[in-house]
């Protein structure tokens, strides 16, 4: 079943249209890739999904209800999480407190609630830390909880922004350029750490990428997009083999036939 | 979660806003209606009243160049640049009243008046300059925060500075013998102070415009404005492109300065502060980092400004209207930030990575 | 680093920008003006001491730069010269031509000053004794710290004790002991000798046994167990109350005032701080609702024909709270959409609205105009006047430590997260699920709270409310504390508030330099510490931070240039 589809998505800037008639279904559980050059139109996708752009035309349905309309902050309640191409962390927050932010909406006591420290906040506040700690050990961040977000290096404030996201509890997961500026080792570590967020929690992971052995390496569907448009979509053998995507993208036949 | 457009489209917020928008209007479409119909004003009075707005409003959108190009380029309110203005409105009057002793400020009023806007230009961008290099440059890569409040602490330092020089009352500009008195043109009777401020206020903007458009420093300004690193990649020695953009807002204020005591015919060390900040509003309306934007908000609000009260509050049957000038500049000040706060003409600034 | 030999040239030009500095001193009337006063009588006035400091700060600068003896007493001579020569050849343009229509200050009083009553002839004199004021200046950059630092402890004392000379001999004036040390520190004016170098001794012994016991105090705090660092912080508490409860005797009915002021003002910079500080946003027409709360009250107590109810202050302060909330939550709906500087100016836009609507005409027959409101009673309860300034300093207290209570517990919550947030990445911030119109509404709701609060108790004080006390200063004042007593922080808003309130007001005798001082401080703390007197740890860690480059930035790098395929 199809968690998120997009029927007919178009996006203009003005003049300038960065989406245009995208249809687009990620099933549930699944891993699926968007790949495209730049450009075409993905971050943009996923702005319009996360209620960031309002689409002028189109519709996205998530988990069966429009999302059209929504703020972002709705759409985070309904589940749905992402992370940023620039890492847009929290800087001068700990990690804890990033990870916190990110549970907001699953927190329920309020203000007045703080005021008088009432035991169900106690409560909430010391099972929100131990869960925050849970998911900065999970991400391979244990015991970094007081240190500021901008003095992580750069591969660990990616993992805190994931931490972050995953503190929302969403059934879908965004990740724009998971591994951009990393080296490959540490772009394989990510790979495999993404492949095991969707085994262990059951989560849908779209994710936006330029690295194309880590694309070809877990993606389950690809979704190549150009100026806008879908241009091929299917299993990584067979979207490698596209001479259209060849064409557009890849440019040289020097593909992820490297994807050893 | 469903939301229907309709619950949308009449969120308490919405509401709120539209309510709030309607009010001014109407209340602006009112009180006009109703001053009009009454014919409580002569039309002398109406010219009175608008030449004063575009006298005014000129050397508001002098101002308001200064303030417009800083922001565009630094993204920094520049708080101090009411007292520089300030600085060329002093300056003005301690060169005109030499020349007034030695009696060539009526031998020779073209010249003298030329001198005296030289001068005080050359001061207040000496002081500009000053201001830059000590509170401004150390602190460009700070957060926002910071340089703000370095701009306020400049303002202050600079008023009390020419307080202290100078005294803290007001000086009295002297009478040039060949601006006293009206002029007409084209059947209306314009005072000459008047008529030097608005032509004088025109020529500027004029050069200006043309300086920025036409020549290559004027296009490297606009390129840093655009985006301040690709400009570096460039080849634009970006420090001094931010000195030259000081400079010029700052001779642009300090021209005002003269003209501004020409038809207010006074001086004093606070002088700065409120123009500064109906200036800044001018900017705004205008939009900001836009230069011609300055000029049309600057005459727009100096209309405004003039013209309101007796066009709209008078016929609200608000009492004094001449009282709330200010509110009308603030009103529309903050109708227009939470409205378009890309301005009239629309915001040109220095883009913002993704 | 490469280190350079500075050019002789430059000691020159440090002299000669000091010479500059000490033209304007002249030109502005401070040394003039300071010169009427005694810091130690008969030795030296405060026109002189400031005088003295400029040269040695010359010094010092020259001193520094050099780093080896030679070339720093040699910088010091050079420095010291130059300064002396700019002086000098100020004296003579001023002497020769009047300058006075134009620079006030340039009277022959003034060079009486500079040229210690010798005139021309004492000009040699002049550069010498700025020479020699450099030199020392440049000795000092050469003793090691534990010289400098008590020599310096001693001397701010020293200026300290003489600047406040007035309120210090009012303190000690009843009582043996206080009577005696009153006069044997002071005479009529100012310190004696004596009181002086006892000032200096006193400062710098401190001074030492803090340096070479304050590490160890500090470690032994720090390593107490947690409940007995608990219980002494509590002692700690307690006793600062205790103080804080009988400052006002002790210090006098000015003073008292004074303490209203700086209380008023923390009050103000708290409820500001929630928005600037947690949230974000920067509010510059915060007055509006310091006038909200002032006028409430007045309204709900007045006997005069403005009055709406007849209230005591009791009921009417939750009242104006309850308002001033209102009016937060008004005021922030429309907006909420803006941003940054823009709304920086809103704000202010906001401000300026209010204030000139209270002041005019057309709503005079209900807020009583450029005539404010007047006879408003003072607090009783239980029969309990609380008239002094010492006993509204108490009231001020009492809240201030409230709204510090409420502060921190909104800090640690999830509200205050999402202020945080909201402050750090609004867009990303509500990608998180936080409804920033909520969020942002509380914050503008609830700082205008406590403004009110503090207009509350600023209009019983006064005893009564005039638009004029509500401009725009009043919310440059309380950013600018709150900033420069260090942002976030709580203590930090008492320290900001003490110096940029308090400090002015005590010296209320050189009120007309007040704001110029105000204004070279601000620019200097944001040059030097702009994460502010007492600032929260992380926030010191924020602004220091381009001084080590972030470790991802160079990773980043180093990833793309080995990946061929990125």
């Amino acid at each position: 079943m199809a968690i998120l589809t997009a029927r007919d998505v178009t996006k203009r800037f003005g003049g300038l249209v960065a989406l245009s008639d995208l249809d687009l279904d990620v099933e549930e559980r699944s891993l699926h890739s968007i790949i495209g050059p730049n450009g075409a139109g993905k971050t943009t996708f996923f702005n319009c999904v996360t209620g960031f752009y309002r689409a002028e035309e189109g519709r996205v349905t998530f988990d069966g209800l429009p999302l059209e309309g929504l703020r972002p902050d709705e759409i985070t309640q309904l589940g749905i999480a992402r992370t940023y191409q620039n890492i847009r962390l929290f800087a001068n927050m700990t990690c804890l407190e990033n990870v916190l932010v990110g549970m907001h909406v699953h927190l329920r006591s309020t203000w007045v609630d703080a005021l008088l420290r009432s035991p169900r906040m106690r409560r909430e506040e010391a099972e929100a830390y131990r869960e925050a700690r849970r998911l900065l050990e999970y991400v391979g961040l244990k015991g970094k909880g007081d240190l500021l977000a901008k003095a992580l290096p750069y591969g660990e404030q990616r993992r805190l922004e994931i931490a972050r996201a995953l503190a929302t509890k969403p059934k879908l997961l965004l990740l724009d350029e998971p591994t951009a500026g990393m080296n490959p080792r540490e772009s394989m570590d990510t790979m495999a750490f993404i492949r095991r967020l969707r085994d262990d929690l059951g989560i849908t992971i779209l994710l936006i990428e330029h690295n194309m052995r880590v694309v070809m390496g877990i993606s389950e569907i690809i979704t190549v997009l150009d100026f806008g448009e879908k241009i091929a979509e299917g299993p990584p053998e067979q979207v490698r083999n596209d001479p259209r995507v060849i064409e557009a993208y890849l440019g040289t036949r020097r593909i992820a036939g490297v994807g050893a | 979660m469903r939301r229907s457009f309709w619950q949308r489209f009449f969120s308490p917020i919405t509401l709120f806003l539209w309510a709030f928008r309607i009010v001014v209007i109407l209340a602006i479409l009112v009180g006009s209606f109703r001053t009009l119909t009454a014919g409580k004003y002569a039309g002398d009075q109406w010219i009175d009243v608008i030449v004063f707005g575009l006298s005014q409003g000129s050397i508001y959108a002098l101002i308001a160049l200064g303030y417009t190009m800083v922001y565009g380029i630094l993204r920094m309110i520049n708080f101090a640049h009411g007292e520089i203005f300030m600085s060329g409105a002093y300056t003005a009057y301690f060169v005109a009243a030499a020349f007034l002793s030695s009696g060539f400020l009526n031998r020779n009023p073209v010249v003298s008046l030329l001198v005296v806007i030289a001068v005080a230009m050359a001061t207040s961008t000496a002081i500009a300059l000053l201001v830059e290099r000590i509170a401004y440059r150390p602190l460009r890569r700070a957060p926002r925060l910071v340089p703000l409040i370095s701009a306020i602490g400049a303002s202050f330092f600079l008023q009390y500075t020419f307080r202290g020089f100078f005294g803290a009352g007001f000086q009295a500009y002297p009478d040039w013998n060949v601006l006293k008195g009206e002029v007409v043109l084209a059947g209306i009777g314009v005072l000459r102070t008047q008529a030097v401020a608005i032509v004088g206020a025109l020529f500027l903007m004029t050069v200006l415009y043309l300086f920025v458009m036409r020549t290559k420093t004027g296009t490297a300004m606009r390129a840093v404005s655009e985006d301040m690193e690709v400009a570096a990649m460039m080849g634009i020695d970006v420090d001094r492109i931010i000195v030259i953009t000081f400079g010029v807002g700052a001779a642009a204020a300090g021209a005002a300065g003269v003209l501004y005591a020409l038809v207010f015919r006074q001086v004093w060390f606070f002088m700065g502060f409120v123009p500064g900040i109906k200036a800044f509003t001018a900017a705004v309306l205008g939009g900001i980092g836009n230069i011609p934007g300055a000029m049309v908000g600057g005459i727009f609000l100096g209309l405004i400004e003039s013209a309101g009260p007796i066009l709209f509050l008078d016929g609200l049957g608000i009492p004094s209207p001449n009282q709330l000038k200010d509110v009308i500049a603030f009103v529309m000040l903050v109708m227009v930030l939470i409205f378009r706060p890309t301005g009239i003409l629309g915001e040109r600034l220095a883009t913002k990575k993704a | 680093m490469i280190t350079r030999r500075p050019r002789w040239t430059s000691y020159l030009g440090i002299g000669a920008v000091t010479g500059g500095v000490a033209v304007f001193l002249a030109l502005v009337g401070m040394v003039e003006t300071f010169s009427r006063r005694q810091i130690i009588v008969g030795v030296i006035s405060l026109g002189h001491a400031l005088l003295l400091l400029t040269g040695l700060a010359s010094g010092y600068a020259a001193g520094r730069r050099a780093g080896r003896p030679a070339a720093a007493l040699g910088g010091g001579v050079l420095a010291g010269a130059a300064t002396g020569v700019v002086v000098a050849a100020f004296v003579v343009l001023g002497t020769s031509v009047d300058f006075r229509h134009m620079f006030v200050a340039s009277s022959p009083g003034l060079y009486d000053i500079l040229t210690f009553a010798r005139g021309r002839a004492g000009l040699p004199l002049v550069v010498l004794a700025w020479t020699l004021v450099s030199v020392v200046g440049a000795g000092l950059a050469l003793l090691p710290a534990t010289i400098r630092r008590p020599a310096f402890a001693g001397a701010v004392t020293v200026i300290f004790l003489g600047l406040f000379q007035e309120l210090l001999q009012l303190t000690l004036q009843e009582g043996t002991v206080q009577t005696l040390l009153r006069g044997f520190l002071f005479t009529g004016d100012g310190l004696l000798p004596r009181g002086a170098l006892t000032g200096f001794a006193v400062a710098a012994v401190g001074s030492i046994a803090s340096w070479r016991w304050g590490a160890t105090v500090r470690g032994r705090a720090r390593s107490m167990p947690p409940r007995s660092r608990r219980i002494s912080a509590y002692t700690a508490l307690l006793l600062a109350v205790i103080i804080l409860f009988y400052l006002p005797r002790i210090v006098g009915e000015f003073p008292s005032q004074v303490l209203v002021f700086v209380g008023l003002f923390t009050l103000m910079g708290l409820g500001l701080n929630l928005e600037v500080g947690f949230a974000g946003l920067l509010d510059l027409g915060f007055v509006a609702f310091f006038a909200i709360g002032a006028y409430t009250v007045a309204l709900l107590t007045t006997p005069e024909k403005y009055a709406i109810a007849q209230f005591s202050f009791w009921l009417a302060v939750p009242v104006a709270l309850v308002v001033s909330l209102v009016a937060g939550v008004f005021f922030g709906l429309p907006i909420l959409g803006i941003r940054g500087d823009y709304l920086a100016i809103a704000t202010l836009g906001f401000g300026e609205i209010m204030r000139l609507l209270v002041l005019s005409d057309f709503l005079k027959p209900w807020l009583g105009g450029s005539r404010g409101i007047i006879n408003l009673p003072k607090p009783i309860i239980f029969g309990y006047e609380f008239k002094e300034f010492g006993q509204l300093f108490w009231i001020t207290i009492v809240a201030s430590a409230f709204i510090a209570f409420v502060a921190a517990r909104l800090r640690d919550s999830r509200l205050g997260r999402s202020w945080m947030a909201i402050r750090e990445d609004e867009d990303v911030a509500e990608a998180m699920g936080i409804n920033t119109v909520t969020s942002k509404l509380l914050a503008y709701g609830i700082g205008g709270a406590f403004a009110g609060m503090g207009g509350a108790i600023f209009a019983v004080m006064i005893g009564s409310v005039f638009p004029h006390s509500f401009n725009l200063l009043v919310s440059i004042n309380t950013l600018a504390l709150i900033i420069v007593g260090g942002m976030g922080s709580l203590p930090g808003v008492i320290v900001g508030s003490l110096f940029l309130v308090g400090l002015p007001e005590l010296l209320r005798e050189f009120a007309e330099f007040r704001y110029l001082v105000y204004g070279a401080v601000l620019i200097l703390m944001m040059i030097v510490r702009p994460e502010g007197l007492w600032p929260e740890a992380a926030r010191a860690r924020e602004l220091h931070a381009e001084e080590a480059p972030a470790p991802a930035a160079e990773e980043a790098l180093a990833a793309v240039g080995s990946d061929g395929e990125a």
